[in-house]
């Protein structure tokens, strides 16, 4: 059966270009960036002419970016390596959100037993952070505030420009997760104040395993590998010369006319599932990831609904999950208010440039019957 | 953020996008409704009997697909039996008669 993938804030499928372009690195250009050899400098050479096309996309310097292992990986090392760096100093205050990925809130978690303090702030009905909320927020202990850029359940975009103001003016850190707003939305890490940007890059279309952080030149932070030196001594570990070849492919074919071609399916497509009576999307549709549409379908579960779409060989995804081991809801959708019961009819469909317009057709007037369908299986009216 | 259809075999599948016993009678004799406070579920039974048997038995149930899918074996292992027998279908009887599901617990 014909798949069609709906899925693409999970990952995204690897342009051909990008295989294209990692090949030569496995078979004939194999060497160890950290070999003096002709084989070696080959790999130290793409190595360091790709860590330059990711830096200029986000208008950074180029030894100020550390390739990593994921933008889990990217996101631990932001805040346990700043957390560890700063707690001889008396700071020991990390603010946050609600809304985060789990990697940051685990790892906030997780240093809270290792004596931080962190606070985690709400955000409004649309999954929006008050900027005002921060700055309320920032004590003489603090000494960052870690921001997810575009949410990955709901795809709202904050207000960094303003959160990074704010962080500039008190001499407070910025780190933003950018994984899922990467070169979808624009980020300029001077212009918006950020001193820290988790990157990655098996949601734009090239491989998994890959992932970076830009860290501000100065910043002192401590890593969390050590070994052989490698990425200034902040990160050892042999660099993935094929992931990273990967990695600066796929932002060098982002283009902006795709994300206006996202916009308008995503447009279409939320317009049509809106025409489903009894549908209320979840955030704004404005200041949204182009390629995020979460809907609530009330009074049937999402998770029935998946069922029926996997049957038509269409991939989505639910905020809870009651047939896998956990009875855990979506603490997004939580944070932005909603009941267990609207969680529990909630489905994130989120798209790329491999979506077309016959597929969107084609999904909605499935939608339409399976809704139907399971509405009138549903007790409640 | 899982979709996990693929733990769930041939049967609960079958179940779930067919069910054969889905709706509300007309006329019921008796209507019941039971809510899982954990997971959020509904489901409504409705009754026609006769003669102290389950002369028909119709299920909705909002819920994912194991929970439509149990429904209807439900309704298949009640109809036509008496009230008596039919209050001794447990969920291991459905479990393990009908669609082998994984128990949460």
């Amino acid at each position: 059966m014909k798949s069609i993938y709906l899925d693409n804030a999970a990952t995204t499928q690897v342009d051909k270009k990008v295989v294209e372009a990692m090949l030569p690195y496995f078979s004939e250009k194999y060497g160890n960036a950290s070999s003096h050899h002709l084989k070696g400098q080959e790999a130290k050479r793409v190595l360091e002419e790709s860590r330059s096309i990711i830096a200029r996309s986000i208008s950074a310097k180029d030894d100020e970016i550390i390739f990593t292992s994921s933008g889990t990986e990217s996101n631990n090392f932001a805040l346990k390596g700043l957390f560890f760096a700063n707690k001889d100093n008396g700071k020991n205050h990390i603010i946050t959100t609600k809304i985060e990925h789990d990697c940051v809130l685990n790892s906030c978690k997780w240093l809270e037993s290792q004596g931080a303090k962190v606070s985690y702030l709400d955000v409004d009905e649309k999954g929006f952070v008050n900027p005002t909320d921060v700055e309320n927020t920032i004590t003489p202990e603090t000494f960052l505030v870690s921001i997810i850029h575009g949410n990955n359940e709901i795809g709202t975009i904050q207000d960094i420009e303003a959160i990074g103001r704010i962080c500039k003016e008190k001499g407070v850190l910025f780190h933003i997760d950018a994984c899922q707003s990467y070169t979808k939305t624009k980020i300029h890490v001077n212009k918006q104040n950020l001193d820290l940007v988790t990157l990655n890059a098996h949601k734009i279309h090239g491989p998994k395993g890959i992932g970076a952080l830009f860290i501000r030149k100065d910043i002192k932070i401590i890593p969390l590998f050590h070994g052989g030196g490698h990425e200034k001594n902040l990160r050892s570990g042999t660099e993935n010369i094929p992931a990273i070849v990967g990695f600066a492919k796929a932002v060098k074919l982002a283009k902006e006319r795709d994300i206006n071609y996202v916009i308008n399916l995503r447009d279409k497509f939320i317009q049509g599932i809106l025409e489903i009576p009894n549908t209320n999307l979840n955030g704004l549709k404005e200041k949204r990831l182009c390629n995020n549409i979460n809907v609530c379908f009330n009074n049937i579960e999402g998770e029935a609904i998946g069922g029926y779409l996997d049957a038509y060989g269409i991939c989505s995804s639910t905020g809870s999950a009651c047939s896998s081991n956990s009875l855990e809801s979506s603490h997004v959708l939580k944070a932005i208010g909603k009941t267990d019961l609207q969680i529990n009819t909630s489905i994130r469909l989120s798209l790329s440039k491999f979506n077309t317009e016959e597929e969107i057709d084609y999904v909605l007037k499935i939608l339409n019957k399976i809704v139907e369908k399971l509405r009138r299986i549903s007790p409640i009216k | 953020m899982k979709n996990k259809f693929q733990e769930y075999n041939k049967e609960v599948m079958e179940h779930f996008l067919k069910p054969k016993n889905s709706g509300r009678i007309e006329n019921p004799d008796v209507v019941g409704r039971i809510n899982n406070d954990m997971c959020g579920d509904v489901m409504e039974i409705s009754l026609k009997i006769k003669d102290n048997k389950i002369k028909d038995i119709k299920f909705q149930t909002m819920g994912c697909a194991a929970a439509i899918a149990s429904s209807d074996v439900l309704c298949e292992l009640a109809k036509g039996k008496t009230l008596d027998e039919a209050k001794k279908i447990d969920r291991e009887m459905i479990i393990k008669n009908n669609i082998k599901l994984k128990l949460i617990t």
